[in-house]
């Protein structure tokens, strides 16, 4: 097993690696890259040769990388564009906001998708299950930025059932102490501010759940199928055991393995959606830090923090999950 | 994931060899003699012979599309790419009007919060800039197909070049190749999508297509290899070995063809995720800035968002049109898994 951790860790240091090299590159070799970005419209011969020395740009290449790297393992990526920040001080005040869109977007999706996969499988061709079936294909097929609109629409123009955008009403009163909303008016005791801080959660968490939800929902209910033709199940109806017990400790506990996987990637899948959903919802996290560091002229110096960021995160979480397979399927741990 | 669709249809075939082998039996025993065993037996290999040929001879595909035939979901994917794309090809004949000009008409009574709506002349009105939006609809299908089919084969063509030297050489190459499309499946596809067109100083309409066909490339790299280097040590590719055909033919005509199946229904499943992020791309900004381009990706991120609250229908025209053709595509593609799928064919 520690070999196993070892490996997926080192494999996963090289993939960083190589990433980092790929946006080093990358922004090096920019049409109109970092320098005229920082220089803007103020780009004359002299300055730009002065600019070049001072970032240390006429060094060869790989000296260049090895202070790159040097700089990242300090935590140091440089100031953003445009605002002058540090990027982690940017990066920062943003990364609350969209882990607890996220969290609640994956909330929603496992705690509606498995029960709901588990029901279709069980009344497998019944009304349930092809409405199931129909509602996940939809969802797999609909631009979730167009749902967004859509939602927005109905619950905050035709009916006021939700705040139309931002994460929290003008006029609550809340302290920040982490930055995630809910968790700080808990922390602090202003339950008005959490309440609020989840009535803004809502319609963007629904929105963000919509895929994820999807491909939990089939998942389950392919993998609860597979499941439910195999003997035991049939062993342990025949000794009568509750149904209960067989749901959880001989469907259940089989079938999720495949479903703990697909929640691993579908973390690409809210990360990639939550740039959409945030644009929607103005939501100020790192999907709208994205959109503004491209279509406000170009802030490279944040991209490649958050490009960075999102593979280590992504990565990370799909390690944790592979690692999670020896706790919950004990073969695994045998091999 | 099995379906209950495709499985019954394998069962009245083996069935059909049975009742005859039973009625050879019984006419058996009823003649006694040894003069008659011969005859019989013969007589047995003959039938055996017939009944081996008659479904020994049909290929894995033809097999699996016949099975695609049987399934409705399928057809029904099916149909609707059929449509998409007979509305693609004849959309200047099905146009009422020029997908790019501006009609006085419509311009008229046109300000930024009031666009007008359909009229006999013009059945789903005007766009943002008094084009006829029907028009635009037709001939967006077009560039809508020319995106996605475009998108897709790129990645499909890239993918299939690094998943066959990957699966062919195994070893060193198969190693540096598998990190490289590790390094991409690193960043969720939308972002490296959105990288790869930031990188490009101005976007274009090739830069969505190749940032959506790149975001590709590993997953058919992946996919193509995993089935070739699964059959590196199977018995056909050692009795080709055998037989002394070369490496080259061996790979590109023995280990090839039988990887591409799986390619081929992952590159039906691309083609709708090819058009939702060709739109999702149009919705950041980052997608074709030619305004006289009709894609319904871009008039539904570009126009369809800004003018939401003064016309709705300028989204959900586009949106409709583009969850119908995905959702062909995907059913299309998935129909193709499932008739491939050895467990489904019970």
């Amino acid at each position: 097993m520690l070999r196993v951790i070892v490996r997926r860790l080192l494999q996963l240091v090289v993939t960083l690696i190589g990433l980092s090299a790929l946006v080093f590159v990358w922004l090096r070799n920019l049409p109109g890259g970092p320098i005229e970005a920082l220089l803007g419209e103020r780009a004359t011969p002299e300055r730009r040769a002065l600019l070049i020395k001072a970032l240390g740009y006429d060094q060869p290449i790989l000296v260049q990388y090895a202070k790159f790297m040097q700089r990242l393992l300090t935590g140091d990526f440089g100031n953003s564009i445009r605002s002058g920040d540090p990027v982690t001080e940017v990066i920062g005040r943003a990364f609350p906001a969209t882990i607890e869109l996220a969290a609640a977007a994956m909330v929603i999706a496992i705690g509606l998708g498995v029960p709901l996969g588990y029901l279709a499988a069980r009344h497998r061709g019944r009304l349930l299950d092809n409405m199931s079936i129909a509602g996940t294909l939809l969802g797999i097929s609909i631009p979730i930025f167009f749902l967004g609109y859509l939602l927005k629409d109905v619950f905050t123009q035709n009916i006021h059932w939700f705040p139309p955008s931002g994460r929290m009403s003008t006029g609550v009163d809340n302290t920040e102490i982490t930055g995630f909303f809910v968790l700080d008016g808990l922390l602090t005791r202003e339950f008005d501010a959490t309440a609020d801080a989840l009535w803004h959660l809502v319609l963007p968490a629904l929105t963000l759940a919509t895929i994820p939800l999807a491909v939990i929902v089939r998942i389950t209910r392919a993998s609860v199928l597979d499941v439910l033709n195999e003997d035991f199940v049939r062993t342990a109806e025949a000794k009568g055991l509750r149904h209960k017990t067989i749901r959880g400790r001989h469907i259940l506990r089989n079938a999720l393995l495949p479903v703990v996987t697909t929640i691993g990637l579908q973390t690409g899948a809210l990360l990639s959606g939550a740039v959409l959903t945030e644009r929607v919802y103005n939501w100020g996290g790192l999907g709208t830090l994205i959109y503004n560091s491209i279509s406000g002229g170009r802030d490279y110096p944040v991209l490649q923090a958050l490009i960075l960021l999102a593979a280590l995160v992504f990565v990370l979480v799909n390690l944790l999950v592979d690692l999670s397979y020896a706790f919950i399927d004990p073969r695994v741990r045998v091999r | 994931m099995s379906d209950p669709i495709t499985r019954p249809t394998a069962s009245p075939q083996r069935e059909s060899v049975d009742p005859s082998a039973v009625e050879e039996k019984r006419e058996g025993i009823l003649p006694p003699g040894l003069d008659r065993l011969g005859e019989r037996k013969r007589a047995r290999l003959e039938q055996l012979a017939q009944a081996t040929a008659d479904k020994g001879g049909v290929s894995l595909v033809r097999d699996a599309f016949r099975r695609l035939r049987r399934n409705p979901t399928a057809i029904f994917g099916a149909s609707i790419v059929a449509l998409f794309i007979l509305v693609a090809i004849f959309a200047p004949l099905l146009a009422p009007h020029d997908p790019a000009q501006r009609f006085d008409e419509l311009t008229k009574n046109l300000t930024v919060d009031n666009i007008p709506g359909a009229s006999s002349e013009f059945p789903l009105g005007s766009d943002p800039l008094g084009r006829d939006f029907l028009s635009r609809m037709i001939h967006g299908s077009r560039q809508t197909l020319f995106v996605g089919v475009l998108a897709t084969f790129i990645g499909l063509a890239l993918g299939v070049l690094v998943g066959a030297i990957a699966g062919a050489f195994g070893g060193w190459v198969d190693n540096i190749l598998m990190r490289f499309t590790d390094v991409m499946l690193a960043l969720p596809a939308l972002l490296l999508a959105i990288s790869l067109v930031a990188m490009a100083s101005r976007s274009s309409q090739w830069t969505v297509i190749i940032a959506v066909a790149i975001v590709n490339v590993p997953i058919f790299a992946r996919l193509l290899r995993g089935s070739m280097l699964a059959q590196r040590e199977s018995d056909h590719v050692l009795a080709a070995r055998a037989l002394g055909v070369k490496q080259g033919s061996i790979v590109l005509r023995h280990m090839l063809p039988n990887a591409m199946t799986a390619v081929i229904v992952q590159a039906t499943l691309t083609l709708s995720t090819a058009i939702l992020e060709a739109a999702s791309l149009s919705f950041l900004g980052l997608g074709d800035p030619d305004i006289n381009r009709a894609e319904w990706g871009l008039m539904l991120g570009v126009d369809g968002q800004r003018y939401f609250e003064v016309r709705p229908e300028l989204a959900y025209y586009p949106a409709v049109a583009i969850i119908i053709v995905a959702l062909g595509f995907t059913l299309l593609g998935e129909g193709m898994r499932e008739a491939i799928d050895p467990k489904s064919r019970r």
